[in-house]
């Protein structure tokens, strides 16, 4: 408690002294009188024709100005030169102009039709500066103009000056709060700007003048947490701040459902502190008791996509430079993220902890907070909160109170090893708080306690007396929580009585002995005796104690010290306290029985003696994050002017299709649909999906059930096993109707691209809007039932031209179905796969992709090499499938070539398509999307000037003439790599410009897949191993999988991924593989070559149990054998 | 948001006052002089300080208080951020940033801030957009100003302002295309008493000087990047870049910047290249005692260390201190009671043949950062690049140096030794 009082009085010590009624400066007057001069000749400069002279004068005032001096006088001097040309002039007329119109509002009025001029220059620089100016002079009178320069200036051509529009909302409200309807209204048209430019001064508005209407913000939600990472660092903060308060209005706690298990588990972890414990497991038992019933009925929690959105969108801005931005995203991250992911947090505040001084004192009140409910999440940072003695005694005091927070029973040793240096600091206040801080070690941790008091009672004979002050206050507390075993450390203190002054000290050590009379019998009564002595003396906390004592010792000992007692008390009477009188008046009552003396005194002892609650020792900073963290509020514990509450979490999540936005021009129709629609869309993009999966229907079953369906077995036998919902069953009829009408269908898909290109284009608010869509999707699989109406759905996203041919489909559909129904395809397995492989494509372009990039999807069929291959093993005949159609399913990760900005609207964007380049096998082809974002066209499109490193050959692409504004055109070409990574850099050029680009392939593209069996597999793999083919090379990585991928399908899929291999079917040649691998922990085999040396790439995926798996690679080629087993391992670890 | 600035000086003059929105009297800074008042040392002034109607919240840079007032909730960082850019601004633009610098250009100083903050609320802190708007005062300017009448203020609108990279300025030309990177590692060490080291942190930084022309786009690769686990980056470097691939690529800023500081942790083990051994004693019933204080080379592996400067903090008692240092020089400052001893040691000179990166390279267990590439696109000329590598000495602690009668810390600052050399201060203590 006296940790608390001795943290604020260092801050909030002045709060308490009274503020004089500001006035002006009472000096100003004197020193107006004298310059008065002085000024007129600064008036003649003024007056003066010449720029030079006016200048000089600007300069002389402004630097009056500065000093704090008066140069209200000189007002309508200066007004006079509003106009000139001279800009500097005219800059600081503008300073002087916003400093004084408040005081001469007659005389400023003079100015203004200059402003109004302005506002119609021509000159985005001119407006902006002049409504910066008109918004800024401080009179009541132009209200309405202003409010009519504002409207305008916010549908202003020039971002600038909307930007200018926005600052000016909250002077204007400042001015005239009876506006605020109308600010509203343009604050409500400029959060719809799109550009980086004006979104964080309009956030900044919105908070000024109606941070209330949070319904603004909806429609604008997913644009702003877009454009956030673009946005300027000062809007950053704002916008970041805002969206944490409209986040926990919208969505729904993601803790909710864990709280009361991992609740429970920290206790364990770290259930040291008894007491707090104790009052813990209360909480939770009401808490348990209100969630039980509420538990029961929610369903388990699933975040809102847009709740996602927003955290993904904030976290790389923890490495700003910025120490205001860090701190407002480890607030969001604190306020809003699952538990699971604040951790991200800590290494970034630390990483603040090198910054000035002021930003650590900032950041450590902060950690303090969240140091308290998070402990374990800055635990591992534990050595960064050491404190160096030039730290400012506050950042000390600070560090202290986290290192108190973080202490458990591991590291307590280490944390009080380095408290006993912090004791010997010269620094008298971080001493103390020293002594505090082990004071609250000790009653948390349990094992310590007995340490620390030792400590702290050798403490007692240090030759500072404010430590021993210190020390003394601490051992009270900590003595009653069990005084029975330390009764010679109250004899040892009640010997310090005679030595130490320090009033505090001396009434701790009076209140102990009389608190524990019992057990120093002995000394008590003389200890009274001395206290008597110099009773007149004394402090008066110190006489409140001296009256206590003697009361506690007359009803115990009443015998030795009735003398004495009546002695203090009569002292008492007489003294100049009142509070003293009182109490000696009050005690005499009580104990000493007279006639007159009621009842009360019969329960003397009981009131005296009764039992104490030891104290509890608490961190300052607990409950401080009821405060938003990083505020002013927070900071100074008490609720600052114009500080808006954190909403507690929503019991229900509001309707989230509130932040669906209508989005305008050039955007294909499906993104414009409420949330209900959305839903169904989403479904929309399923078939886009499966339907390019359809062709590898068949195999896909054979690929998933390869364990159970003996290789022998035809397709049709599998059908059987699977036989799923109604649904399930239509959507897959359609699929393996689908796969009937391969060839119409390649020509649909064709089609399909070039459509996705506008789909493409559409701003960076769309791609998330695609992504939410994604995650909704996945949320919501279990859900669907319908599956036919997709096929529908599709049709309509799509453009008139393809509907016929599509609803022509459609129609065969419906047809073939019951012919469907009798087709050998597997179902609920494939369906399955379907859906991890779309989950998989998401997650690789939400964390690969450059932000708003298009997916690209390639030409070619889509067919699983692993199926292909595991068909391969079931069929035992190569016929069936041309190499050629063996290539990987997944959507390709494409990379980004030109980034429009930089390609002056060009944006090229490529992907290894994985396809045989026909002219020349030796060569890796190369799909390349050339997208014309600009408003011109492009003409003659090719490349020149081709750079590469020795042996490396190129086929270029044919030239592209023409490519129209906003359309979107592909080309293939062709590198041989020579089997290296290294870069094939070339000029793009177009009929105007030209660009440096380059392609780097990532070493997985650099190989074709084989097909092996299992057996020659094994064989090739000796081959290599024992070096009979040249150079043996194996890498062998032991490795966790990721959660997400331990099973068998998702192994197969993220190799194949990461590079071009096919599966090596397992168990298909029985005869001769006789150590099949226990089912439980499959081997996985994937084969390849290179695609210029046509070298061997072997590929062993072994799992074991609980996700430990063995990566081996056998490749001749060392280097790429090292490259690929970083990515695999990247891969599947991930 | 920040409502007006005072510039408070360390004897507690307002040299300089500035307002955003209406005026407010000097006479709220009287908040602060209490709590200056109250703190024992200058740097002890908590940074919020609230009032009945305000909030003060100061930095302290180069012994000026920049003291801003704020009136309603605002993120303190956010004011204070703000602060020490403002800071780093005047120091770019004056060399340095003291009160006189302050004083002799108060107008560029008020023009500044005036574009600075609209309304208290940031609008344009980078500075080559500054640099536009109002450019840096040179003896040259301001001759050719004064005969000519041309103004130091930018007529035209600073296009960066508007464009996607408003760091940079656009219609940049050089005739020299020249971009280098400075790689400087400082350690940060505590040591206990033993001389055992309890942290040891390596915190890094990139510093680049660019001066290319027109729009390039670099990329920055690393050798090991996995190093680079803890950085802070420049506006302009492309985060989902970097977290995809690990190459840093910008549009850089005109001239000199930032571009990233990164931190290496502590699990690292880094060994410090010095050893110091000290000790004071004050005789009984004198007021004399003795300082003692040895430092020598560790680990050297024939390598010298250079520049060691050894900065240690007295007690406040102290009065005079007389040293004798077998090599080098001292100085005491009676004022902050620090007795240093600069770089020069002894008849050696400190800029002998070992340069620090090689030094630091042998005394460092840890791998050092190394710059693998940098490659520019965007533009078509050849750019002449350099890369250095430097380690300097952060803030070297001794725990422990202070016993109950006294002696406070030791900061090393620079450390440079040579191998055989060992350094002994004695003294005759306080007088």
């Amino acid at each position: 408690m006296s940790a608390n009082s001795a943290f604020n009085d260092e801050k909030g010590g002045s709060s308490s002294v009274g503020e004089p009624e500001y006035g002006h400066d009472p000096a100003s007057g004197g020193i107006f009188s004298s310059d008065y001069k002085r000024h007129d000749d600064l008036k003649e400069m003024l007056d003066s024709n010449k720029d030079s002279l006016k200048l000089e004068a600007m300069k002389r005032i402004v630097a009056m100005i500065a000093r704090g001096k008066n140069t209200s006088d000189l007002f309508p001097a200066v007004v006079k030169n509003v106009a000139c040309k001279n800009i500097e002039v005219k800059k600081l007329v503008y300073v002087y102009l916003v400093r004084y119109a408040e005081e001469q509002q007659d005389l400023a009025l003079l100015s203004i039709s200059t402003f109004q001029r302005g506002l119609k220059d021509p000159n985005q620089l001119i407006r902006a500066s002049a409504l910066r100016v008109l918004s800024s002079i401080r009179v009541t009178i132009i209200v309405p103009i202003m409010m009519l320069a504002i409207k305008e200036a916010a549908s202003d051509m020039s971002p600038y000056v909307r930007k200018t529009a926005a600052h000016a909302i909250p002077k204007l409200y400042s001015l005239d709060p009876e506006q605020k309807d109308q600010l509203i209204e343009v604050i409500e048209k400029l959060l719809a700007d799109k550009t980086t430019l004006v979104a964080g001064s309009v956030v900044m508005a919105f908070e000024e003048v109606c941070p209330e209407r949070i319904d603004l913000i909806h429609k604008n939600y997913r644009k702003l947490c877009n454009l956030l990472i673009d946005v300027e660092e000062w809007g950053q903060v704002v916008i970041i701040n805002m969206l944490t308060r409209y986040a926990r209005t919208q969505f729904l706690n993601p803790n909710m459902n864990e709280s009361l298990l991992e609740e429970g588990s920290d206790k364990t972890f770290y259930g040291s502190d008894e007491d707090e414990e104790e009052e813990e497991e209360e909480e939770e038992e009401k808490d348990k008791k209100a969630e039980a019933p509420a538990m029961a009925k929610r369903k388990p929690y699933v975040m809102d996509p847009d709740h996602r959105l927003l955290l993904r969108n904030t976290k790389p801005l923890l490495q700003s430079r910025n120490a205001a931005v860090v701190m407002a995203v480890a607030q969001l991250y604190f306020h809003l993220a699952p538990k699971a992911e604040v951790g991200v947090i800590a290494k970034a505040l630390v990483r603040l902890l090198r910054s000035h001084s002021e930003v650590q004192y900032v950041v450590l009140q902060n950690v303090a907070t969240m140091s308290i409910k998070r402990r374990g999440m800055f635990e591992p940072y534990l050595k960064s909160f050491y404190i160096r003695s030039t730290d400012p005694t506050q950042i000390k005091v600070l560090k202290l109170e986290v290192l108190t927070n973080l202490a458990n029973e591991t590291n307590i040793s280490t944390i009080l090893r380095e408290f006993q240096t912090y004791i010997k600091s010269m620094d008298k206040d971080f001493v103390a708080a020293t002594i505090q801080a082990i004071g609250r070690c000790a009653t948390n941790i349990g094992e310590v306690r007995d340490t620390c008091l030792n400590g702290l009672v050798q403490l007692l004979s240090n030759r500072d007396e404010l430590v021993v002050a210190e020390s003394v206050v601490v051992i009270k507390k900590l003595l009653q929580m069990q005084p029975e075993k330390h009764s010679d450390i109250i004899k040892h203190m009640a010997k310090l009585t005679d030595n130490i002054q320090v009033p505090m000290a001396r009434a701790s050590i009076l209140w102990l002995i009389g608190e524990y009379c019992e057990h120093v019998p002995k000394i008590a009564p003389d200890v009274l005796r001395k206290m008597a002595k110099s009773f007149t003396n004394e402090e008066d906390i110190v006489k409140l104690q001296i009256i206590n004592l003697a009361a506690k010792l007359y009803l115990t000992n009443s015998k030795q010290t009735k003398l004495l007692t009546q002695y203090v008390l009569n002292l008492a009477k007489y003294d100049q306290n009142y509070d003293i009188r009182d109490r000696a008046r009050f005690i005499r009552q009580l104990i000493v029985p007279t006639e007159k003396s009621g009842a009360l005194s019969k329960y003397a002892k009981k009131l005296f003696l009764a039992l104490k609650p030891a104290p509890v020792l608490e961190s300052p900073f607990k409950d401080r994050d009821h405060f938003q963290l990083g505020s002013l509020s927070h900071l100074l514990n008490a609720k600052a002017g114009g500080y808006q509450e954190l909403p507690d979490w929503p019991e229900a999540a509001p309707d989230p299709s509130v932040r669906n936005v209508e989005v305008k021009d050039s955007v294909p129709e499906w993104t414009k649909c409420s949330s209900r629609e959305k839903r169904k869309e989403k479904k929309v993009e399923k078939p886009f999906y499966s339907d390019s999966e359809g062709e590898s229907g068949p195999t896909e079953s054979a690929d998933s059930e390869s364990d159970s369906a003996s290789s022998s077995e035809s397709g049709s036998g599998i059908e059987e096993s699977g036989s799923g919902s109604e649904s399930e069953e239509s959507e897959e009829g359609s699929e393996s109707e689908e796969e009937e009408e391969e060839e119409k269908e390649k020509d649909k898909k064709k089609k399909k691209k070039e459509l996705k290109k506008p789909v493409q284009e559409s701003e960076s608010e769309q791609s998330s809007e695609e992504e939410r869509k994604h995650e909704r999707k996945s949320k919501q699989r279990k859900s669907e039932s319908e599956s036919e109406s997709d096929e529908e759905e599709e049709s309509e996203s799509e453009s008139s031209q393809s509907e016929s041919e599509d609803s022509e489909s459609e129609a065969e559909v419906k047809k073939k179905k019951k012919a469907a129904e009798s087709k050998p395809s597997s179902k609920p397995v494939k369906k399955d796969n379907k859906k991890e492989k779309k989950e998989m494509s998401l997650l690789d372009l939400d964390d690969f992709e450059p932000a708003p990039s298009p997916q690209a999807t390639p030409v070619n069929a889509f067919l699983s090499n692993s199926l292909a291959t595991d068909l391969e093993g079931l069929s035992l005949s190569d016929a069936v499938l041309s190499p050629a159609t063996i290539s990987p399913s997944s959507a390709l990760k494409s990379y980004e070539m030109l980034h429009r900005i930089t390609g002056e609207g060009l944006s090229v964007e490529y992907c290894f398509s994985r396809q045989p380049f026909s002219p020349d096998a030796n060569m890796v082809a190369v799909q390349m999307q050339f997208t014309n974002n600009a408003t011109s066209d492009t003409k003659n499109l090719h490349m020149e000037d081709v750079k590469l490193q020795s042996g490396m050959r190129v086929k270029e692409f044919p030239e592209i003439e023409l490519l129209p504004a906003g359309e979107m055109v592909t080309a293939v070409m062709g590198i041989d790599f020579c089997d290296s990574t290294q870069a094939a850099n070339f000029q793009l050029c177009t009929h105007t410009r030209k660009f440096f680009v380059s392609i780097q392939p990532p070493v997985g593209e650099l190989m074709r897949p084989i097909f092996l069996t299992e057996n020659e597999f094994k064989k090739e793999q000796e081959k290599l191993l024992l070096g009979q083919l040249m150079g043996m090379n194996e890498i062998t990585e032991k490795l966790t999988l990721d959660v997400k991928c331990r099973n068998e399908h998702s192994i197969v899929q993220r190799v194949t991924t990461a590079a071009n291999l096919s599966r090596v079917p397992c168990g298909s040649d029985k005869e001769c593989s006789p150590p099949v691998p226990p089912p439980d922990h499959p081997v996985h085999r994937f084969a390849g070559r290179t695609v210029t040396s046509s070298s061997l790439v072997l590929v062993t995926v072994a799992t074991k149990e609980e996700g430990a798996a063995k990566l081996t690679i056998n490749c001749e080629k060392m280097v790429i054998g090292t490259m690929l087993v970083k990515d695999i391992l990247l891969a599947l670890t991930q | 948001m920040i409502h007006s600035l005072f510039l408070i000086n360390a004897s507690g003059d307002i040299f300089l006052e500035k307002h955003w929105k209406s005026v407010v009297s000097r006479s709220v800074c009287d908040y602060f002089f209490e709590a200056q008042e109250r703190a024992t040392e200058p740097e002890n002034v908590p940074p919020v300080i609230p009032t009945p109607h305000h909030y003060l919240i100061s930095v302290l840079r180069h012994r000026i208080y920049f003291v801003a007032v704020i009136q309603s909730e605002v993120p303190p960082l956010f004011v204070i951020e703000f602060l020490h850019r403002v800071v780093d601004t005047f120091q770019d633009y004056f060399g340095v940033c003291t009160e006189a610098a302050i004083k002799d250009n108060v107008v560029v100083v008020y023009e500044l801030l005036e574009e600075m903050l609209d309304n208290g609320f940031p609008l344009a802190t980078e500075s080559n957009i500054l640099k536009e708007l109002i450019k840096p005062p040179t003896i040259l300017r301001t001759m050719v100003n004064t005969i000519t009448g041309s103004t130091n203020v930018g007529e035209q609108l600073p296009t960066g302002q508007l464009s996607v990279v408003p760091w940079r300025r656009t219609g940049v030309k050089y005739t020299n295309n020249e971009a280098y990177f400075d790689v400087v590692e400082e350690i940060d060490a505590i040591i206990d008493k033993s001389g055992s080291t309890i942290t040891a942190e390596i915190q890094g930084v990139i510093d680049a000087c660019v001066k290319l022309t027109g729009m390039p786009d670099l990329t920055l690769s690393f050798m090991n990047p996995r190093l680079l686990d803890d950085v802070s980056f420049h506006p302009c470097v492309r985060f989902k870049r970097w977290e995809a691939e690990r190459i840093l690529s910008f549009i850089p800023p005109d001239g000199n910047f930032r571009l990233l500081s990164y931190h290496v942790s502590s699990q690292n083990l880094v060994a410090i290249p010095v050893y110091i051994k000290h000790n004071i004693t004050f005789r009984e019933g004198s007021s004399q005692g003795r300082f003692d204080l040895t430092l020598g080379p560790k680990q050297t592996m024939g390598k010298a260390v250079e520049s060691v400067l050894v900065s240690s903090q007295l007690p406040r008692g102290v009065l005079n201190a007389n040293l004798n240092p077998t090599q080098g020089t001292y100085t005491f400052d009676p004022v902050t009671k620090a007795g240093r001893t600069p770089a020069e040691v002894g008849s050696r000179s400190a800029g002998s043949d070992a340069p620090p990166a090689r030094l630091a390279h042998t005394a460092r267990e840890v791998e050092r950062l190394k710059v693998n590439r940098l490659d520019m696109y965007g533009e078509k000329y050849k750019p002449f690049k350099g890369i250095k590598y430097m380690t300097k000495a952060g803030k070297f602690q001794r725990d422990d140096l202070v016993c109950i009668t006294g002696v406070s810390t030791l900061t090393y600052e620079t450390v440079t030794l040579e191998p055989s050399s060992i350094i002994t201060f004695t003294s005759a203590g306080p007088n």
